[in-house]
């Protein structure tokens, strides 16, 4: 399946990009995670420690361990410092 | 309900006049206004990365929840992304309810989700450098008591 995968602030600016559009058969958004931290050191780099990141799908808080059947966006990002 | 996300600067006094003139109950309108810290004169400039579309969708998720739990006629919500410098507004919040003690308490609830719950990323650009702004744990504790 295709879906697209959004970078924000340091995991952004990490990684090199603000978003991209892979194909996947992973199961969950953790598989996912595994595959890109395969692919290259800045993406092992940005994902090194999970309890720093947080993950949405489709625009909703989700987690780690969520099925990414039917996503068709992903978002990893630090925790929000909004306000 | 009102929600707006935006670069450009706004008028604290113009954007609560027009809030109040769209009521027809309230008998109180709390407001609160946050600004760029310049952190003691080290602030060069405070840059807000946001996710369009997600950040819309938990503002609009957090107001109905506060409408849900308190009287509340109306409320505003404007919170600004891109560069912005020491002492700028970064966003304002206003609530209206028939008194003042929903009014207050909605405020806080809305502040308290925002900061760790609206997708919205800090970078503190400084004489030395820039730094992106950690959470801090005392704003998801926050959360807690409501």
């Amino acid at each position: 399946m295709q879906i697209d995968i959004l970078y924000f602030a340091w995991v952004r600016e990490r990684i090199g990009l603000p978003r991209e559009r892979v194909e996947t058969e992973a199961a969950t958004v953790a598989d996912l995670v595994a595959e890109l931290a395969s692919r290259e050191e800045r993406y092992a780099l940005a994902f090194a420690d999970l309890a720093a990141l947080r993950v949405a799908l489709d625009q909703e808080l989700s987690d780690f361990a969520a099925p990414l059947a039917g996503v068709r966006e992903i978002a990893f990002f630090p925790p929000m410092t909004g306000g | 309900m009102h929600l707006l996300v935006q670069e450009d600067r706004f008028d604290i006094g113009r954007e609560t006049e027009a809030f109040i003139a769209g009521l027809r109950h309230a008998g109180a309108v709390v407001t609160f206004t946050g600004l760029v810290r310049d952190n003691g004169g080290q602030l060069a400039a405070m840059e807000i990365e946001h996710y369009p579309g997600m950040t819309e969708r938990a503002i609009g998720a957090i107001m109905d929840e506060a409408k849900a739990r308190w009287a509340l006629e109306d409320a505003l919500v404007i919170h600004r992304y891109g560069r912005l410098g020491p002492q700028e507004q970064i966003m304002m919040v206003a609530t209206a309810a028939p008194h003042r003690a929903d009014a207050f308490a909605a405020a806080e609830f809305l502040m308290d989700y925002l900061k760790s719950r609206a997708p919205f990323w800090k970078k503190e650009i400084g004489a030395d450098g820039a730094e992106w702004v950690a959470a801090k744990a005392s704003d998801e504790n926050a959360l807690t008591r409501w």
